[in-house]
């Protein structure tokens, strides 16, 4: 009645839900911090998909940005170092229901956590991971990271980083399995935000990398990148982001790459400059994990005890 | 008890022209083992043969003899690999002590045997023949010497042509031996042969009707062989049972724990001596609506059991000492933030890799102290395989009314050794699943300690108004960080007052023989059947001793140093490490004790003595009853 579908009805939200509804604590980062821009791009994501806060868990470990469930008024939680991701995993196994984020940095990912990393990639199960990586231990007081480059001085290399720095995103493209990588910069909130809408979307692992500089111990890191928009490449492609006319304009240097090409994301992420923001690559038909996980899920008391009771009869004398 | 012939009677056996007249010898229990070289299925015999022991009415308890290796060398004295079974006319909890009745494919691995003093003299050994006639001059010589050992040892050695017999009927002997000795073992203590060969066609159904009619077809020559050589026969009067009975091993008691418990997800990596409960549950958890993960590593393992518990499902993870030691940083986030865990030790023998598949209770104090900072847990310990079974039960509601981790010490003992027990009654209730999604009062913290108790109930993910950001930071009742002192100590209070409220709710422990006397033994886990069968001698003496079995350490059970004031000494027995009082540099000052002996003395203050040692095998009930009696002579 009154031109009304019934499905419509139905359909309508019993909350509407606004940015306050997701933020939590005042964030404790420091000003300055790209951990701002990514926590707000996070809500207003949540905010636009209007995710009911209580069906929202964030995952993290430690370090700096994995305060970050602290900021959000959701579930969450903050475990211990390099351990976001099993933890993550095993919330999102049984709960389908659940949307699932994980925030974790460049130590916590790629040096304590890599074997978790490695394996979570190839587990491939629906969840947003964020990696925040500013090249450097900052909660710790300024230790050399996986992704410190060469040369850089800190407290544990004070003559410089002597290794060349691991680079996530190749080592990422080269796990079995993985399906959806991109990469953004945390002083480019349009990009983050739209880059983390087609995370969030992807069905299986995002894999995220946030580069951002650490404003208290790497307040230059990206000074040159800044300076001379021509060192970012902006990947663009109807199935990646897609580059409003805003984002070309500050970015001159860009490249039609589509997402599902393997070889090509490779070799861009293996090249240092330009940096590529935007989605490298993206295969919805990789295997998903969280799939199996949930083999049984919806059986009830009666036919589980009858199960057991089964079992039990196998040994009887 | 050592054997004894309790009544003989004579008897025609059957009136088949082959068979010759037999002596039957009835006997209260015996210890029977088959050992071979590793793949000749020694163990399928060995457990086949308890099984059907079980069923024929005895107490059966079985134990693995494992090489540590998966293909040890053959005709080696460390790669037996085999069973013993004890059997007996009332319940049987233990090894036992040497055995009676020994079948061994080869000298080599008898000698193994022997090495651990597994024979006496007296013991019956069946010895397959064909060595002795080997083409190497070496393998000859090593058999006739090994033979005359044995006879001066006072073995009864039966030479036995299994590869012959088994040839007559199969093509490939070293793959029918085992059955062979089924047979044996079989007509020598009387079971039914129509009941065996049926046990064995239903253990074969899956593998084809070729190999199921051999292997009916070599017990059957096993039998025959009985017939023909033997004249003496044992008899095990049967128990008279009254209620349904279970037969399995306490890996897979525990396995089916889980399930009971209603526990939806294990995750596990795989260890040795505790992987076989997740092989077990990795074929079945399916139908009972659950899922097995393997995880990257034993820390991923207990990580992703802890998400899931935190999403409002209840969750296992079993592991052995190496894998705990991973865990320790998990486990104590699950006891700082409260979440609930089910945690299966299976004990192996430590330090390091250690002893991958032989016996130790080693990690009792690493278990209850090892976490950064205080972290009160409950630890628990089955004694024997049907408390492998309630136990997991148990300690899931534990986990849910205390919010935090259990943890389950078994030990590879109760792990592979097999037993029957009274079939577990499962209650619906058990298999309830803890989720509720119904709205959460926001006035309500994440943490409501209980002024009294500590006790809280959690919000989990998916209630409206619950949501809270789980920290192993040091955080208030609204789970906020708070490195304030006042919060930290009161937190701190809250999480400890929760053992003494469990600790409040135990009742003492029973005290196995008399409330008092001269001397009480207590001890945990899987040693109950041995050190209460050495009480039990001891005591048939006149001995004035007792023992103490503990099943939760964590907390400890109540009026404990009441009950030790009744006793003139108290000692525990364990199978882990301590020093010698006796040996050099050993003082009162700084000997080593037991490590549940350590920990007693602690808590009572009372002057606890200990015996232990790590032999990687279970101990032998007659060890420990020479170490009661020379305690209560030296007294």
């Amino acid at each position: 009645m009154f031109g009304l579908k019934l499905d419509w009805v139905c359909d309508l939200p019993p909350q509407h839900f606004v940015l306050e509804d997701y933020e939590g604590g005042t964030p404790r980062w420091c000003p300055g911090c790209g951990d701002h821009a990514v926590l707000t791009a996070v809500q207003k994501l949540v905010r636009d998909e209007q995710l009911p806060p209580e069906k929202i868990t964030c995952v993290s470990g430690i370090g700096c940005s994995s305060r970050f469930p602290h900021y959000m008024s959701t579930y969450g939680f903050h475990g211990l170092h390099g351990r976001a991701l099993p933890v993550a995993c095993g919330v999102r196994s049984r709960r389908p229901d659940l949307h699932v984020f994980v925030a974790t940095g460049d130590g916590d990912c790629c040096a304590i956590g890599t074997a978790h990393w490695i394996h979570a990639i190839r587990y491939n199960m629906k969840m947003t991971v964020m990696m925040f990586d500013n090249n450097i231990y900052g909660l710790t007081k300024m230790q050399t990271s996986p992704t410190s480059k060469v040369g850089q001085t800190s407290n544990t290399h004070p003559g410089g980083a002597p290794l060349p720095p691991l680079n996530p995103l190749t080592v990422t493209l080269g796990i079995t399995n993985a399906s959806f990588v991109a990469q953004t910069v945390d002083w480019n909130p349009a990009h983050v935000l739209a880059t983390l809408r087609k995370a969030y979307h992807h069905e299986g692992l995002s894999f995220v990398r946030i580069l951002q500089r650490c404003p208290h111990y790497m307040d230059h890191l990206w000074d040159e990148v800044q300076a001379d928009p021509n060192k970012i490449l902006l990947l663009e492609h109807e199935n990646g982001v897609t580059a409003e006319p805003s984002l070309k304009r500050l970015f001159p240097n860009h490249r039609v790459h589509d997402p599902a090409d393997l070889e090509s994301a490779r070799n861009i992420a293996a090249c240092d400059m330009p940096i590529p923001i935007g989605i490298l690559y993206q295969n919805e038909s990789a295997a998903r994990y969280d799939k199996l996980c949930a083999v049984g899920l919806n059986q009830g008391v009666e036919e589980r005890l009858a199960a057991v009771q089964r079992e039990i009869d196998r040994f009887m004398v | 008890m050592s054997t004894l012939a309790t009544s003989i009677d004579k008897s025609n056996g059957s009136q088949s022209e082959t068979t010759r007249p037999v002596q039957v010898l009835t006997v209260p229990q015996h210890v029977v083992e088959v050992v071979c070289d590793s793949g000749e299925g020694a163990q399928t015999a060995g457990q086949l043969f308890g099984t059907i022991s079980a069923k024929t009415g005895n107490g059966v308890w079985t134990v693995e003899i494992i090489p540590a290796e998966i293909e040890p060398p053959v005709r080696s004295r460390s790669g037996a690999s085999g069973n013993r079974i004890r059997i007996g006319s009332s319940e049987v909890t233990n090894m036992g002590d040497a055995a009676d009745v020994v079948i061994a494919f080869n000298e080599q691995v008898l000698y193994s045997r022997i090495d651990v003093g597994a024979l006496r003299p007296g013991t019956l050994v069946f010895l397959e023949s064909k060595w002795g006639s080997d083409p190497q001059a070496a393998i000859r010589e090593a058999y006739s010497e090994a033979k005359a050992d044995f006879i001066d040892r006072g073995y009864v050695v039966h030479e036995v042509a299994m590869e012959d017999e088994c040839l007559k009927v199969v093509a490939d002997a070293r793959r029918g031996k085992n059955m062979f000795a089924l047979g044996l073992m079989c007509a020598l203590y009387e079971r039914d042969k129509e009941k065996v060969l049926a046990e064995v066609r239903a253990k074969f159904k899956k593998k084809g009707e070729k190999l199921q009619a051999a292997n009916v077809a070599l017990v059957e020559a096993g039998y025959a062989w009985t017939e023909r050589h033997l004249d003496v026969r044992y008899r095990i009067p049967a128990r008279e049972i009254q209620e349904e009975l279970v037969v399995m091993n306490g890996n897979q008691a525990a396995a089916l724990g889980v399930l009971a418990a209603g526990i939806e997800l294990c995750s596990m990596y795989p260890i040795t001596p505790a992987t076989s409960v997740t092989h077990y549950l990795a074929a079945v958890m399916e139908h009972a609506g659950g899922f097995i993960h393997q995880a990257e590593d034993e820390i991923a393992a207990i990580g992703f059991a802890l998400g899931a518990s935190y999403a409002g499902k209840t969750a296992v993870t079993v592991t052995s000492g190496p894998g705990m030691a991973l865990k320790t940083e998990f486990i104590g986030l699950a006891v700082m933030a409260e979440l609930p865990l089910v945690i299966i030790n299976v004990q192996r023998g430590g330090p390091s890799t250690g002893l991958p598949t032989r016996v130790e209770q080693g990690d009792l104090l690493s278990t209850l102290f090892a976490a950064p900072g205080d972290a009160p847990k409950i630890v628990m310990a089955p004694t024997s395989i049907a408390e492998c079974f309630h136990f997991v039960v148990m300690a899931r509601q534990l986990a849910e009314t205390f919010r935090g981790p259990v943890i389950i010490l078994t030990d590879a003992n109760l792990a592979t050794g097999q037993s029957p027990f009274p079939r577990p009654r499962v209650r619906s209730e058990w298999l309830a699943p803890p989720i509720d999604q119904s709205d959460w009062d926001s006035s309500v913290p994440a943490y409501a300690w209980d002024e009294q108790t500590g006790l809280s109930a959690r919000p989990i993910p998916g209630q409206k108004g619950g949501e809270y950001v789980l920290t192993g930071l040091a955080h208030d009742e609204r789970s906020k960080v708070a490195y304030e002192s006042a919060i930290n100590q009161r937190a701190m209070i809250r999480r400890s007052t929760k053992l003494a409220v469990l600790q409040k709710a135990l009742k003492p422990p029973e005290v196995h023989g008399d409330p008092e006397g001269d001397l009480l033994v207590v001890g945990w886990g899987s040693t109950r059947g041995a050190i209460e069968e050495a009480v039990d001698r001891v005591r048939a003496d006149g001995g004035k001793v007792s023992s103490l079995m503990l099943r939760f350490l964590s907390p400890l059970e109540p009026g404990l140093k009441e009950i030790f004031s009744r006793f003139k000494q108290v000692m525990t027995v364990e199978i882990n490490y301590s020093d010698d009082p006796g040996a050099p540099y050993i003082t009162e000052e700084n000997r080593r004790y037991a490590q549940l002996a350590w920990y007693l003395r602690a808590r009572t203050l009372v002057d606890i003595d200990c015996w232990s040692k790590v032999p990687g095998i279970p101990l032998p009930p007659g060890d420990i009853e020479r170490v009661l009696r020379q305690r209560l002579a030296s007294n």
